[in-house]
């Protein structure tokens, strides 16, 4: 057996098993259990190594040839594996909970398993092709057949699909930049090509206008996973890059670049976070500024960039998988989402209106909840380069807080003689319960990731020197 | 030198059907340009990939046609939404936006050539025109089946530049799966809203 067959090829057949041939019932169930077993060999069994169990010699063989080129998986990327196969296992086991349309499990698995193969294909630049597939399959656990698309999915479409040529482009380019490092056109294109198709793929003010809209057009649970899953593998592919082109990242401009499009992205999310008064955007925005804090760790000149930016995105799976499935269950009450239909919600369902408030309060960086510690490190080497910059973050941050507070008010906005009722499943109930507990958990022993994160550095070796 | 002028003419052949597609409102007009389009694409794939890799995309581009077009004759009262929301919108400003696309494309392909030379001024100049047309008609449209042709205007514009610079086979299946990929994806969107909301009660009682 080798390691892209049992991480990429195994999921993406059993997505498509099971889309077939199993009911909604049971998917949720079985998805999830497929991704627990392989975060489970991803953590313990390591590849490439020989083990011997009794009489049985296991091995998992790193590569596959495939038309010519290869898919490799090493004994470095297992943690990385273990964190995307257990956060997927959460999503999956939460559509139960959430209710959300039939399919996502099936598509979720296929969609992880390409994304799983955009880390794995060399060379590393046909993942922007990937990564496009994976977000074609989105499209439809987006929008149900009953539902006609709104603008915000044919943006997405458009931007993915946009990324996708700058990128390969500009990957030809840059390999002929190292041939003659001396050429100053063909570096400054090479930089304008992977500017623009990373733009287009993480986002980036004023390209995220879609991601609002369609928290407003779609399920908020199928759009959630959208919003953890393409931006997780575009800042793993966007290391890769760095890593790989390590001059990008030494020159000045284009790391300045990078920090200042954070930048702007946290602080304009989080200001127009504060302004809105519907859930589902406000999670949009909370979502484009924990990407705005990625582009900024991706461009500190620092050694710590890969453990901030692996300390941004554990927790960020967790505390996104627990606002959507909050919001999800809100949204059978309050289909709008808007404040004006929320109020008062907290006395009907107490635990899926303390989850939104307590995975936004993390999303803001609040201590004591998962987004604090990677914040405070951000914070730490952040203010050290640049104190301007400091500041805008700070006030993308106070935006997203200052939402949460209005978010809150509108929860408890009940009248006096409202009963307190609990609306939610057990289902629910224990979904959200272990989402909540494991988002103080990491807020109170961010420790509990070092495992992953103390090996996770060897994976792009230049960056983390 | 006959190579050459054949080029140059499914260059043309390109700047027209790209012309027909941004300007024409009747979608069988446009899928029929667009098949024309693959194949003036396929031509200038060909000056750098093997037959068998070019034939690939052309088949590739007319089976997506050949989606989209049942999809939508199977859609009877279809509406056209949001064509006319944008100002200004007809045919002439179309026009001038392809000419000025058409300008730019061909002012920029010597520089290009003489920065990357090898890969052929037709060759270039199809690309780029094609792409800046892509762009054009996304820039003017948020009908779902205009968004579908304009990204599909500027995949097959990108992958006859690519195809110069890039031979791989993965690649080449890996472009036809998103080329197949947005086909599909565009039908899927097309079909959308007219299928009936149905429980999954209501579907164990069926």
């Amino acid at each position: 057996m080798s390691a892209p067959i049992l991480w990429i090829a195994l999921p993406f057949i059993a997505g498509v098993l099971i889309l077939f041939l199993l009911g909604e019932k049971y998917s949720a169930y079985i998805g999830g259990a497929i991704a627990v077993v392989l975060a489970m060999i991803a953590l313990f069994i390591p590849i490439d190594t020989a083990l011997l169990l009794g009489g049985l010699s296991i091995k998992i063989a790193p590569a596959i040839e495939f038309f010519g080129r290869s898919f490799e998986l090493s004994t470095a990327d297992g943690p990385l594996l273990a964190v995307i196969y257990g956060l997927t296992a959460l999503w999956f086991f939460g559509t139960e909970a959430s209710g959300t349309a039939h399919r996502f499990v099936s598509l979720g698995l296929m969609i992880i398993a390409l994304l799983t193969a955009s880390i794995a294909v060399e060379p590393f630049l046909y993942a922007a092709l990937l990564l496009e597939m994976a977000a074609m399959l989105v499209v439809p656990l987006l929008v149900p057949l009953y539902q006609r698309p709104g603008r915000g999915v044919v943006r997405f479409i458009i931007y993915q699909t946009l990324a996708m040529p700058f990128i390969l482009f500009s990957g030809w380019m840059l390999a002929g930049v190292e041939a003659s490092p001396g050429d100053i056109s063909t570096t400054l294109q090479s930089g304008v090509m992977v500017t623009m198709g990373f733009a287009f793929l993480f986002a980036v003010f004023p390209l995220y206008n879609w991601i609002p809209q369609l928290m407003e057009e779609t399920m908020p649970y199928a759009t959630g996973f959208l919003l953890w899953a393409l931006p997780t593998f575009t800042t793993i592919f966007a290391l890769g890059f760095l890593d790989r082109y390590t001059w990008l990242h030494n020159t000045p401009q284009i790391a300045n670049a990078i920090l200042f499009a954070g930048v702007i992205m946290t602080a304009t999310s989080g200001i127009f976070g504060a302004l809105q008064r519907h859930l589902g955007r406000i999670l949009g925005y909370a979502a484009i500024a924990e990407t705005g804090l990625l582009l900024v760790a991706l461009g500190l000149r620092s050694s710590e960039i890969v453990n901030i930016i692996f300390l941004t995105l554990i927790p960020r799976g967790l505390v996104l998988g627990v606002w959507a499935l909050a919001l999800s269950i809100i949204k059978r009450k309050a289909y709008l989402l808007k404040f004006s239909d929320a109020q008062g919600l907290a006395r009907k369902y107490p635990f899926a209106a303390g989850a939104i408030v307590i995975a936004h309060l993390s999303v803001a960086g609040f201590p004591l909840l998962a987004g604090f510690p990677s914040r405070l490190a951000l914070w730490q080497e952040l203010s050290i380069q640049s104190l301007t910059a400091s500041f805008w973050v700070f006030l993308g941050l106070l935006g997203l807080l200052v939402a949460a507070v209005r978010t809150m008010a509108a929860f408890v906005m009940a009248g006096e003689d409202t009963k307190w009722e609990m609306n939610e499943s057990w289902v629910q109930m224990g979904m959200l319960g272990i989402g909540v507990l494991g988002i103080f958990l990491m807020g109170l022993f961010p420790q509990i990731l070092q495992p992953f994160l103390s090996s996770l550095p060897v994976l792009f070796e230049h960056l983390a020197q | 030198m006959a190579t050459e002028i054949i080029s140059w003419i499914s260059v043309a052949l390109i700047l027209f059907t790209a012309t027909t597609i941004l300007v024409s409102r009747d979608w069988r007009i446009s899928l029929g340009a667009l098949a024309i389009q693959y194949l003036a694409a396929f031509w200038l794939v060909t000056q750098h990939l093997p037959f068998a890799m070019g034939s690939v995309k052309l088949i590739t581009g007319w089976m997506v046609i050949a989606i989209i077009g049942m999809t939508r004759l199977s859609l009877t009262n279809f509406e056209q939404n949001d064509q006319d929301a944008f100002y200004p919108r007809g045919a002439s400003f179309r026009i001038i936006l392809m000419s000025i696309a058409a300008f730019v494309a061909l002012g920029a392909t010597p520089r290009i050539e003489t920065s990357i030379p090898g890969l052929g001024l037709p060759v270039i100049a199809g690309g780029l025109l094609l792409i800046g047309a892509g762009v054009a008609h996304l820039g003017v449209t948020s009908d779902l089946m205009r968004v579908v042709l304009g990204l599909l205007t500027v995949l097959s514009g990108f992958e006859i530049i690519y195809a110069a610079v890039e031979s791989a086979i993965l690649v080449t299946g890996l472009l036809a799966a998103v080329n197949l990929g947005l086909g599909v994806l565009g039908s899927y969107l097309l079909m959308a809203g007219s299928v009936p909301f149905s429980s999954p009660e209501e579907d164990e009682l069926l």
